[in-house]
């Protein structure tokens, strides 16, 4: 039984906002119960951004995930510092750690650490880097199955983004096998 | 059709659009920006109009205008905004003009955050301007219900000739699940608008949308017609969900987004074996006082909860009438209860009834 | 036997409620012959004003919204935007425009609303009974100035033909007076050319009359007029402020 809870978090402008949506439409297309809640206002415009998702067996209450995360993808340090407590023990920290030098402090949760800018950087485009660690979250976590997430990337980069798609699936790719 | 995903903002505008609503005066404020962006879009492509008015209170003076000459409009904002439009909709109600307006409620008082909150009850379900006049009011709690709800609100609006008003919040504006725009089928044997002023082309006698009536007989009057309208209103509208109300030791209230939350609590509780009820209001006018006839015996108190420091309460105790005691969890400014201090007051409130 | 004079169409046969000597009625007739001459009475839709002519829509013989106070012009705009092949006109006085409605009279000829506003101005709160406006004359009394206006405590009087001039959406702008014979069949010339402007489609077309208000003035029908004639019109001349290129 699935009952994933997500928080994806980072500065404003590094895609988490679209991470969490890429998770949210492959989650619908797979006939999941799906919910997307984005941190909305003033604090959008170049602070911290954040949106929860939830993919779930069971109907979805709330769409707020308060202290009952049950993973994290963490893109910046004020995120990992805002974000960590609220994963449950047992939960999982993907972090970025091209951009973060901290260590998670939970001993009762997994944390993985995802070079995801490098690795962008090295793909040739350091705004890959969300797609890089959504790749090692989902590989990870299994939750969805291949044919939805390519369905739901298809989705994200098309129309005037149709040109970063290739660059996306092969983030998508190299985030999946750190963690394979 | 298949399901789509949408920001709840922009979701509103598609059904309206859907609905046949045309014409859309806004002006922005957060957290409800999304839906006169999205009409600004798409009205232009579906043979509409969408106008940024120079403020909230001309722009429901336009919705007045609109609706007057037999368009299906629409405004929204959010609580500040709102309160600026009461004087408009105020004349709305007493010209009986159909008209949809969208609260997305923020946090209060003052120019307050623009976080969910439910602290403008009382004015949506008080009438919020002056006189003896009510709106019908749908809460809808997910994003298929805001839809639906959406689109019969323009058929209700032209049925019942009032103004009828969608609250959401932050929460149901901002954030996106699965959708399915079904066929719209209204419920409703809607008749031509033939008191709209459309011109008199010479042929029949001029339309007057008035609402002043200096002959207070006249007034009365009106106000005899406007009661029997919210009479049948009461009787045909009000909209509620029961939610494991089965053996249930106490029933919560909640609305909207709290209803969510409060869904989450029962979950929770029945795995520590404490049996939850929810009513869920669907419309809070009419508020739906039936539901409290169909309350287990098993169950020992009521709680009212919100996103406000106590406002639906006042129905919940005029629906129960006595009944059972009532009691209340709320926070408010834009902070959402969490679940865990839901379910700390209704262990204390079950504990203590015992 | 020849008819010399008939009562325009664009009247219905309710009697007024306007005071002696009061000359919203000539005003009225004037846009009311306007709209039967323009032969558009069944396809206008006024809208009426708080204040003395809140009752206009019981005189004009077309389809009538009476709106909340100073909100004509947004009410009109919804009216237009809906219905954009129809005439709209707005009858206001100067309490209701230049005081609680200058945001929407403003942004109406900011956006170039293709309506025509009447508006009269009688430098007084006439239907509350006399209290001072913001096109009150200096040392003028009123119930809310009853040493008379000062402009330390009050500010000068508004003009709001110049003001309206300015903005581009402005099409027609012009003040005109009922005081005369003359100057009467000017304030119809003016009323015509304004709608006119509309519904060629121009934009905002504006006529302002300076009218008077014998009983809140405290005066004759005769010695307003001449009040009119010394003191109004020194500060708010008559003239056209603004009109379409090819006119100039």
């Amino acid at each position: 039984m699935i009952n994933e809870k997500i928080i994806c978090a980072g500065f404003g402008g590094q895609g988490v906002m679209l991470m969490g949506q890429t998770i949210l439409y492959a989650g619908m297309v797979e006939g999941k119960e799906v919910s997307w809640l984005p941190s909305y206002g003033p604090e959008m415009r170049g602070g911290t951004a954040n949106c929860s998702v939830i993919v779930s067996d069971r109907p979805i209450g709330s769409p707020v995930i308060s202290n009952n995360a049950t993973s994290a993808i963490i893109m910046n340090l004020p995120s990992l510092i805002k974000f960590e407590k609220d994963v449950i023990s047992g939960g999982r920290l993907v972090i970025n750690s091209s951009l973060i030098e901290k260590k998670s402090s939970r001993s009762d949760i997994k944390a993985y650490y995802i070079p995801a800018n490098d690795i962008a950087v090295e793909l040739g485009n350091s705004r890959v880097a969300n797609t890089v660690l959504l790749g090692a979250y989902l590989k990870l976590t299994k939750i969805l199955s291949d044919t939805s997430i390519m369905k739901a990337l298809h989705k994200a980069f098309s129309g005037t983004k149709a040109h970063m798609l290739d660059i996306n699936m092969a983030a998508y790719e190299r985030g999946a096998d750190l963690v394979g | 059709m298949g399901k789509v995903l949408m920001k709840g903002n922009e979701a509103i505008g598609a059904a309206a659009i859907k609905a046949g609503c045309r014409f859309f005066f806004g002006y922005p404020i957060t957290p409800q920006n999304e839906l006169p962006e999205y009409m600004s879009r798409e009205l232009p492509k579906n043979e509409g109009v969408f106008l940024q008015a120079e403020s909230e209170v001309s722009a429901i003076n336009m919705v007045y205008g609109a609706a007057a000459s037999g368009a299906r409009v629409m405004t929204s904002s959010s609580s500040p905004g709102i309160a600026l439009k009461q004087e408009g909709i105020t004349y709305i109600a007493a010209a009986e003009l159909p008209c949809v307006i969208v609260n997305i409620v923020r946090g209060g008082p003052g120019l307050g955050g623009i976080q969910p909150a439910q602290s403008d009850y009382y004015q949506a379900t008080r009438g919020g301007g002056n006189g003896d006049y009510k709106l019908l009011v749908y809460a809808p709690a997910n994003l298929q219900e805001l839809v639906d709800l959406t689109q019969d609100a323009f058929d209700a609006a032209d049925y019942y000739r009032t103004p009828v008003m969608i609250v959401g919040d932050g929460m149901i504006g901002q954030m996106m699940e699965p959708i399915e725009f079904k066929e719209h089928i209204s419920r409703f044997a809607l008749s031509e608008k033939d008191w709209a002023t459309t011109g008199t082309k010479g042929q029949r006698e001029p339309n007057i949308i008035n609402t002043l009536f200096l002959d207070p007989a006249k007034l009365e009057e009106l106000n005899f017609r406007l009661q029997d309208k919210y009479k049948l209103i009461k009787s045909n509208e009000a909209r509620y969900e029961a939610f494991n109300m089965e053996n249930a030791q106490i029933v919560l209230v909640a609305y909207g987004t709290t209803s969510r939350i409060v869904k989450n609590v029962i979950t929770d509780l029945k795995d520590q074996g404490i049996n939850v009820g929810l009513i869920r209001p669907i419309t809070l006018w009419p508020f739906p006082e039936k539901a409290f006839d169909n309350i287990p015996s098993t169950c020992k108190a009521l709680m009212s909860v919100e996103m406000s420091f106590g406002q639906m309460i006042d129905d919940v105790k005029i629906a129960s009438n006595g009944r059972l005691p009532v009691h209340f969890y709320g926070r408010s400014g834009g902070m959402i209860p969490s679940p865990d201090d839901i379910i700390e007051k209704v262990k204390e409130v079950i504990g203590g009834a015992k | 036997m020849a008819i010399v004079f008939q009562k325009t169409k664009g009247l219905t046969d309710k009697e007024t409620h306007y005071c002696p000597g009061c000359t919203h009625g000539i005003i009225h007739r004037l846009t009311a012959e306007v709209l039967e001459e323009l032969n558009v009475l069944g396809d206008t839709i006024g809208v009426a004003p708080v204040g003395c002519s809140v009752l206009a829509y019981d005189y004009f013989n077309c389809d009538v919204q009476q709106a909340a106070h100073g909100r004509a012009p947004a009410v009109a705009t919804g009216i237009k935007r809906v219905q954009p092949d129809k005439v709209v006109f707005t009858y206001q006085g100067d309490g209701d425009l230049a005081s609680i409605g200058t945001a929407e009279i403003v942004h109406a000829a900011h956006r170039g609303e293709k309506i025509t506003t009447i508006f009269v101005n009688n430098a007084i709160y006439g239907m509350t009974g006399g209290q001072m406006a913001p096109t009150t004359l200096i040392g003028q009394k009123a119930t809310t100035s009853p040493y008379g206006r000062t402009a330390e405590h009050a500010g000068m009087p508004l003009r709001v033909c110049e003001m309206l001039a300015t903005i581009e959406g402005s099409v027609f702008v012009e003040r005109v007076s009922v005081d005369t014979p003359a100057n009467v069949r000017k304030a119809k010339k003016a009323i015509m050319k304004a709608f006119q402007c509309q519904i060629e489609g121009r934009g905002f077309s504006i006529v302002e009359v300076l009218s008077t208000c014998p009983v809140n003035w405290g005066m004759t029908p005769v010695d307003s007029i001449t009040w009119l004639q010394n003191n109004m019109i020194p500060y708010y001349p008559l003239g056209n402020f603004r009109k379409p290129e090819e006119d100039k």
